[in-house]
């Protein structure tokens, strides 16, 4: 049998048992579930307190975080986001899936190649996503995995509107006929 | 502004192993998340359906040997509902979601390590504002740090248990209707099936 590194893709199954195990580690080890969006939050409120001075006082977010015991740091949830990255990076280096895609052939056949087009949009819909989850307090880890294993409702809920809003986005961008190219 | 050492290598190994299965599990693509809201391509249901299984039983295990608790965000209804909204949006047109496009910089896709940057900008954008978007966020209810069993005065077992027939009947569904365990491949996606 194949050593299970060097392959591109397993089982989703496989992967998704790995990652409930995974959060049973970040539970006994930490005592925290596994989500990303904090440590961007905290990245930004970091950065705008070192360039904007008096910001605490004139910003109640500073104080709303503290008083939550969430002020922002480089935590755990920091760390995790390094990690994120060099896990990918190991794994897509030991079976040779890295690529430089710039557009993917997706996107390519409905909106062109254009790198710039897709560039600007990449940007701005993340930067939306990113704004929605903080809103929500959490993404497709912290609540569509990490909140909705833990049967919170806040997270069922987020995950059932974000999934359906997101289902009804594609399918008016891509329509039937784009749907025929995945 | 730090935390200790030890919880900054728990939080680095977690986020290795975490990243590491998201570019396995082939979730780390354009055309995988894409297909999904396509309902076309059923890779991403079925990993966050056998992680939310999986996870659900470990960690109300831990929970009842008192060896974790549960952290539960608030359902401020305008904060969720809205927020979602705006992450639907964002995410079908970017293609990742937040630990996904970190995953795909990993991976090497350009258009992931721009998303990146527009998520800090994101991020940077909530803290600015945050004041203002207070009653946004509060206005349409708290229903406060609830579970399903709590609302419904029930065992979280019995949810639980839901949970795992809900999933075993589906993969026994799909094996059953001939499309392997792998799910439907198209034209576009990359990623060789080893």
């Amino acid at each position: 049998m194949a050593n299970p590194f060097v392959q591109k893709s397993w089982s989703p199954y496989i992967v998704g048992g790995l990652i409930g195990v995974l959060s049973w580690f970040a539970f006994a080890t930490a005592d925290k579930p596994i989500g990303i969006t904090t440590a961007f939050e905290h990245t930004a409120a970091l950065t705008e307190k070192a360039a904007v001075p008096g910001i605490e006082q004139k910003n109640e977010y500073f104080a709303a975080r503290q008083a939550e015991g969430n002020s922002p740091k480089i935590g755990w949830e920091w760390m995790l986001v390094v990690g994120v990255f060099f896990g990918a990076l190991l794994s897509a280096g030991l079976s040779g899936d890295r690529t430089q895609l710039w557009v993917p052939p997706l996107w390519a056949n409905r909106f062109g190649p254009s790198k710039a087009k897709r560039l600007t949009a990449a940007f701005l819909s993340a930067a939306l996503m990113m704004f929605g989850a903080r809103l929500a307090q959490g993404c497709t880890s912290g609540h569509g995995i990490s909140g909705t294993l833990q049967l919170a409702v806040s997270s069922w809920m987020f995950i059932s509107v974000a999934f359906g809003v997101a289902i009804a986005t594609a399918l008016l961008m891509y329509g039937r006929q784009g749907a025929e190219h995945v | 502004m730090f935390e200790s050492p030890d919880k900054l290598v728990l939080g680095f190994l977690t986020g290795v192993i975490f990243g590491f299965l998201l570019q396995k599990g082939r979730v780390a693509k354009f055309e995988v998340i894409v297909g999904q809201f396509l309902l076309r391509d059923w890779t991403v249901v079925k990993t966050m359906g056998t992680a939310v299984v999986v996870g659900a039983i470990g960690v109300y295990a831990l929970v009842a040997a008192d060896a974790a608790s549960l952290h539960i965000k608030p359902a401020l209804l305008g904060g969720v509902l809205i927020g979602a909204v705006c992450f639907g949006v964002g995410m079908a047109i970017f293609g990742y979601c937040p630990g996904t496009s970190v995953a795909g910089c990993g991976e090497g896709r350009r258009d992931a390590m721009v998303g990146v940057a527009g998520m800090l900008a994101g991020a940077a954008v909530f803290v600015a504002v945050y004041p203002v978007l207070q009653p946004l966020i509060n206005g349409l209810g708290d229903w406060g740090k609830v579970t399903l069993p709590e609302i419904t005065q029930t065992s979280p077992w019995l949810w639980i248990g839901g949970l795992v027939l809900i999933g075993v009947g589906s993969f026994i569904a799909e094996r059953l209707s001939g499309h392997g365990p792998q799910g439907r491949r198209g034209s576009l996606t990359t990623g060789a099936h080893a």
